[in-house]
């Protein structure tokens, strides 16, 4: 809450302001070094995002999964838990919906909200998995979330290939009607682009976490166990089953992710031969946002912009692969990095230097 | 004592945090060869003057002279190179080290054009330093397998060494044993002896009768009051350091025993290294009395009060609660059978430090029905609950939504004795209730605890505090090596008998063994 | 101190995800400043290039633009993304038409690259990949008056032109070298993705080492992806451990892996051979370990297509299999190196039989 509060302060509303500027600006110097125009590269990005309504959409669906990972990571954060392991929960969601949405045939209103609860529970219960691992043997989650990111990606892959797979596809077969959650009248608006409704879910996600951490009864134990263990347990809060709650949720918001992408954007589920990145973007995005709502939120719409972004550079400025990366890495570094800043605001506008507390 | 000459010199010294003035407008004056005490409550500004004196804080305004020269320390190292030391309350020691090597971090003596370290000059060296000065430190000794009092004779050296003359304690006390304590006071001595000058900072009235020649008061950033030991008393000091009158007395009623309602029996709790840190302690606590757990850090004390609450497991024995077994139970069990806890280590079992004041007042409740409505914690009833705490116990806080980081540990402290105290228990256990506060916060929780007893609760009180354990108590174990070894009538004894109790010297004369009381 | 430390982690941990990740979505350049810029920078340069076989060369060919979006593989994947981009470049030199091409991060972004040249207005876009084929197929339905391909699949559609190899036949030749060469008796094929195309490597591979050598056993490991060296190198040791002293890559950047575990028998001093895919591997892996390749001229298809398109006769609707009798799958010159003349002349007989029709070689499917 005061963080809310924080975030809404003066310094902190112009840091990252900055940071984006002083990211964008490196980026600039970078491509002129190289021989490319940086403006009309900026140019082109923006373009690409905002340009028409098409890649507008699809820069929605871009951003969409960002903030259920995002949320996810930035979740177990709050419960004093680093789960790298959003990767495979959202294969895992993945595949829950390709299951229900494939093999079973049922009316609209029972396959698609059951291909979702489906999905989010297999993500949940994969990050329960070493939610139980930490909490009953002490196992370190970093550790297993990560062997359990590529678990889930051969088991999913093993599922598709023996069960769902259409033949000469390469991918499982299609999803019933019934089971997709897109939204045609406002994808034809927006010029075929796919658009789903896991983005208002992805709101209601944002929502969600805020409320429950800040606002019910077991969010308050899981932020206690989060910000110190030692005093839940004196206060008798039990920290494994904290542990265990809180990556069964982190797991569910990582896994709606990939539900929504099979079911809103897919409608299919590929064999793919490696981990999506979502979930790693997500440790990114919850890492900008400072594991905070408002926070994840506008990190994930950063973090989505300029991914798709990156494509009009290169469409539009012709500016190499590999410069697009460091561009876009040292916006997102410096937007990390708000000590820097702070030195740099300092600096620049000439206030006396506070002294630093050792 | 003859006019001495004036090595460090602090004019208009003001600096500034984010929403305070840490120093405001301060003078200092320390003299060649004296032990000056900086005394203030914890957040005066005396730490905070002192590390711009060693370079770690840079003032907004004022100038610092060192034997009479401007100087600028804009950092640790420019200050060690005007003689300046600084042994720190918390020590900066590598521990699979030597002590020696750890002396020499940094300012190895070098041989071979400066490519090796001449370790042997370097043994011999620190041996003549701890010579010199009466340390008496073992310079081969890992510092891993030294007491805390021999640490902080290494980190003394190693001011020496790098060649201070003027030498920063910063609450050296906080950590050590009487004995350790008696001992420290020498060293001091002997320092200004041999010309060194010496400034403690430090909140703890009996050491600066004890050891300083003069002492500056600090209140509120500003100096209060700048004068020789030797013209003032306890009283006068605790009054201008707290700003008002202060009782170091403490009125005490006679105690009205009643029913007994702890009632631990042959308790043995396994400690972290698999060994028995209690074997078969028993003792019984009766409304209405503060029973006093006396002994030197590390005897089985934390593994008491883990047993006692429910956070360590009990490999046999018996804890019962006004008749009831709760030995084994979870800590909510036993915390709702009526035993409250004041924890030793407030900021990593008392607080929440990133929680504001509100929720941390509910740490322990927040999920009983007066909080709560359908899972939703209800944000009015906690505010209304805090807010009362807040007044009833005086917790100084700017509002209930400040971070519990933000107060004051005297006022971190009076949140949580109002947390326990409102549970309304039964049993109230207190460990180390005051360990690094200041005069006024202790007084104040002394007299709540009290207050308890006299309430008719029964209170437990683990210290390492002699002094309050003899101040408090009705009656006092003494523990050690995980055994109640004698029990004394706080009326019928003193420090001396207590220390050597406590290191298993002497049995008490007498006294009645405690584990007889069932 | 541990503050600091944290902070300097997270940074540290941002900032390569970033480079790593976010950065990698969508990239394109235009082949080198020298490929794109000299046909339009000096028009003499293009008049000098018609010299090209391709008589077709005019001035309607460099108001033209072709377009390709590679697969997660990404342009230099020293596979069919790389084969098909230096196609379209030679197509770029030879024509002075322009070409420009779009990576995908992910699945999600071959609909949106696929769509950034539909509406751009390019007039032929390939989608190069198996994978390509639902982002295709959905583009040119909504699109119908763009003109799309794809590369090892097939998307019916009016507007789309689908090409594919007999990858079974050119398979069965090298299965042929195979299994004259082994002394062993035992032979290692390694898949990428057990997927259609690379079954199509698999099935013909183990019927042409049948047709020679009916004793030979071939032990067919699929890693499950096509860009992880270390599980390649991994499949390749078991399977030379096996007794095996022949393995077939069907892999991609994994096959990698295959040439390395190959390599280091070899400086071990065991001889151990790898049959190469797509282009000729021994040019990038050595004689040593290189025992022959299975071409599959992906960049000879993208230039043929993308030329049939120049010259008005774009395939629409069609689908075009290149097999042997079009020289898209085959064996590599450098062959005579490590394989003698008598296998080849073997292999000269079994192709001339295929092509005849005299052998049919087994299909995926």
């Amino acid at each position: 809450m005061n963080k809310l509060i924080k975030a809404f302060t003066k310094e902190s509303a112009v840091v990252p302001f900055i940071a984006i500027l002083l990211g964008l600006l490196l980026g600039a110097v970078i491509m002129l070094i190289g021989g490319y125009d940086p403006i009309l590269a900026y140019k082109s990005l923006l373009e690409k995002v905002f340009g028409n309504p098409y890649d507008f959409g699809e820069t929605l669906t871009a951003i969409t999964p960002l903030i259920f990972t995002g949320l996810a990571v930035a979740f177990a954060f709050r419960t004093g838990l680093f789960n790298i392991g959003a990767e495979g929960q959202f294969i895992m969601g993945m595949t829950g919906a390709t299951i229900i949405g494939v093999s079973v045939h049922l009316p609209w209103y029972i396959h698609a909200p059951l291909a979702v609860l489906v999905g989010a529970f297999f993500g949940g219960f994969w990050g329960m998995i070493a939610g139980y691992l930490k909490a009953a043997r002490g196992v370190n989650e970093v550790i297993t979330t990560i062997m359990l990111n590529w678990i889930a990606l051969h088991l999913s892959n093993y599922i598709i290939n023996d069960y769902l797979l259409e033949p000469g596809k390469g991918r499982s077969y299609m999803v019933d009607d019934s089971a997709a959650v897109t939204i045609g009248w406002l994808s034809r608006i927006l010029d075929d682009a796919r658009i789903h409704w896991g983005m208002f879910f992805a709101i209601l996600a944002v929502i969600f976490y805020y409320v429950f951490l800040w606002k019910t009864k077991q969010g308050f134990e899981l932020r206690v166990v989060g910000s110190n263990a030692d005093a839940a347990r004196y206060a008798g809060i039990n920290v494994n089953k904290g542990i265990i709650k809180a990556m069964f949720i982190s797991g569910t918001l990582a896994g709606l992710a990939g539900v929504f992408q099979v079911l809103g954007v897919f409608l299919n589920q590929a064999v793919s031969a490696s981990p999506t990145g979502y979930g790693f973007d997500g440790i990114a995005v919850a890492l900008l946002g400072g594991n905070t709502p408002i926070g994840v939120f506008l990190g994930a719409i950063l973090f989505g912009t300029l991914s798709y972004g990156a494509a009009g550079m290169s469409f539009g400025a012709d500016v190499p692969p590999e410069i697009i990366r460091i561009v876009i890495g040292s916006v997102i570094f410096f937007v990390a990095a708000p000590g820097i800043i702070r030195w740099f605001i300092k600096r620049t506008f000439g206030k006396k230097r506070k002294g630093e507390v050792i | 004592m003859e006019q001495a000459r004036t090595v460090v010199e602090m004019r208009n010294i003001t600096k500034r945090f984010p929403g305070i003035v840490a120093n405001d407008n301060v003078n200092f004056k320390l003299s060649k060869g004296e032990i000056h005490a900086l005394l203030g409550e914890n957040g005066a500004g005396k730490s905070t003057l002192m590390n711009i004196l060693f370079g770690l804080y840079q003032p907004e305004e004022g100038e610092i002279f060192v034997n009479e020269q401007e100087v600028a320390i804009d950092g640790p190292n420019k200050a060690i190179k005007l003689g300046i030391g600084m042994v720190h309350q918390h020590f900066k020691l590598v521990h699979p080290f030597t002590v020696t090597e750890n002396i020499i971090l940094g300012s190895e003596p070098k041989k071979w054009l400066g490519l090796a370290v001449n370790k042997k000059l370097a043994y011999e060296q620190v041996g003549n330093l701890s010579k010199q000065y009466g340390l008496n430190v073992d310079p081969y000794a890992r510092i891993d397998e030294i007491s805390v009092g021999m640490q902080q004779r290494v980190e003394i050296l190693k001011t020496l060494y790098r060649g201070a003359d003027i030498l920063i304690f910063d609450e050296p006390t906080a950590v050590l044993t009487p004995q350790e304590i008696s001992e420290l006071l020498v060293i001091m001595r002997n320092l200004v002896q041999q010309g060194k000058s010496i400034v403690l900072i430090t909140h703890k009235l009996k050491e600066i009768m004890a050891i300083a020649d003069t002492v500056t008061i600090v209140r509120r950033g500003k100096v209060i009051d700048s004068l020789p030991v030797a013209g003032t008393n306890p009283n006068q000091l605790a009054e201008k350091m707290v700003g008002r009158e202060v009782s170091l007395k403490l009125d005490k009623k006679v105690a009205v025993l009643g029913d007994p309602v702890l009632e631990v029996k042959d308790l043995v709790v396994k400690g972290r290294s698999g060994l028995n840190a209690l074997n078969e302690t028993s003792f019984v606590l009766k409304r209405g009395e503060i029973l006093g757990i006396a002994g030197v850090e590390g005897n089985g004390q934390s593994e008491l009060i883990e047993a006692l609450t429910g956070l360590r497991s009990v490999a046999a024995g018996s804890i019962r609660i006004s008749g009831v077994e709760v030995a084994g139970e979870s800590p909510r069990k036993i915390s709702e059978a009526g035993i409250s806890l004041i924890p030793e280590d407030r900021h990593k079992h008392g607080l929440v430090l990133d929680f504001p004041v509100r929720e941390n007042m509910v740490l322990e409740t927040y999920y009983q029905p007066q909080f709560n409505k359908n899972g939703f914690m209800d944000f009015d009833a906690i505010d209304e609950h805090a807010t009362r705490l807040v007044k009833e116990f005086d917790v100084r806080t700017p509002t209930i939504m400040t971070e519990a980081r933000a107060l004051s540990g005297g006022n971190q402290q009076k949140a949580i004795i109002a947390r326990e105290v409102d549970k309304n228990p039964d049993v109230l256990i207190a460990a180390q209730p005051t360990r690094g506060l200041d005069v006024g916060a202790i007084e104040f929780i002394h007299k709540r605890l009290v207050e308890q007893r006299n309430m008719g609760k029964a209170v437990l009180l683990v210290s390492y505090e002699l002094e309050e354990i003899l101040q408090l108590s009705d009656r006092i174990a003494v523990i050690y090596e995980g055994r109640i070894v004698g029990e004394v009538n706080p009326a019928e004894t003193n420090d001396q008998e207590l220390g050597l109790m406590m290191t298993d010297y002497k049995q008490p004369q007498g006294g009645s063994n405690i584990e007889q009381a069932d | 101190m541990k503050k600091t430390t944290k902070i300097f982690t997270g940074v540290m941990l941002i900032a390569s995800l970033a480079l790593t990740a976010c950065g990698a979505k969508n990239n394109n350049n235009e082949g080198g400043a020298s490929g794109s810029a000299s046909p339009s920078a000096s028009p003499s340069a293009s008049a000098s290039v018609s010299a090209s076989p391709s008589a077709s060369s005019d001035a309607s060919a460099k108001d033209m633009k072709f377009a390709m979006v590679t697969d997660v593989g990404g342009v230099n994947d020293k596979s069919f993304n790389q084969s098909a981009w230096e196609g379209l470049q030679r197509l770029e030199k030879d024509t002075g038409a322009s070409v420009k091409y779009l990576e995908s991060k992910e699945a999600t972004n071959y609909l949106t690259n696929i769509n950034q040249f539909v509406r751009d207005k390019y007039d032929l876009t390939w989608g190069i990949g198996f994978l390509m084929v639902d982002a295709i197929k959905d583009a040119a339905a909504k699109n119908p008056d763009s003109k799309l391909a794809i590369i090892d699949n097939v998307v019916e559609a009016p507007n789309v032109a689908s090409v594919t190899f007999a990858e079974n036949e050119g398979a069965y030749l090298v299965g042929v070298v195979a299994g004259l060469t082994t002394k062993t008796n035992k032979i290692g094929f390694v898949g990428g993705i057990d997927i259609p195309v690379i079954k199509r490597f698999e099935v013909g591979f183990v019927a042409g080492v049948a047709a020679v050598n009916p004793d030979a056993k071939v032990t067919i490991n699929y890693t499950g992806a096509f860009d992880k060296a270390d599980l390649g190198k991994a499949a390749a040791a078991s399977i030379y451990n096996d007794g095996a002293d022949i393995i077939f890559h069907a892999a991609g950047g994994t096959g990698n892996g295959v040439f390395n575990e190959a390599k280091e028998r070899f400086k071990a001093g065991k001889k151990v051979w790898v049959i190469g895919v797509d282009k000729d591997q021994s040019l990038e892996f050595g004689d040593d370990v290189t025992l022959t390749s299975m071409l599959k001229e992906v960049d000879e298809a993208v230039y043929r297509v993308s030329q049939e398109m120049i010259a008005g006769k774009f395939p629409a609707g069609v689908v075009t299999t290149l097999g042997l009798k079009d020289n898209a799958v085959g064996l590599p010159e450098t062959s005579t190196k490590n394989v003698s003349k008598e296998i080849l002349d073997k292999v000269e007989e079994y192709k001339a039989k295929i092509i005849s029709g005299e052998i049919t070689v087994p299909t995926a499917q």
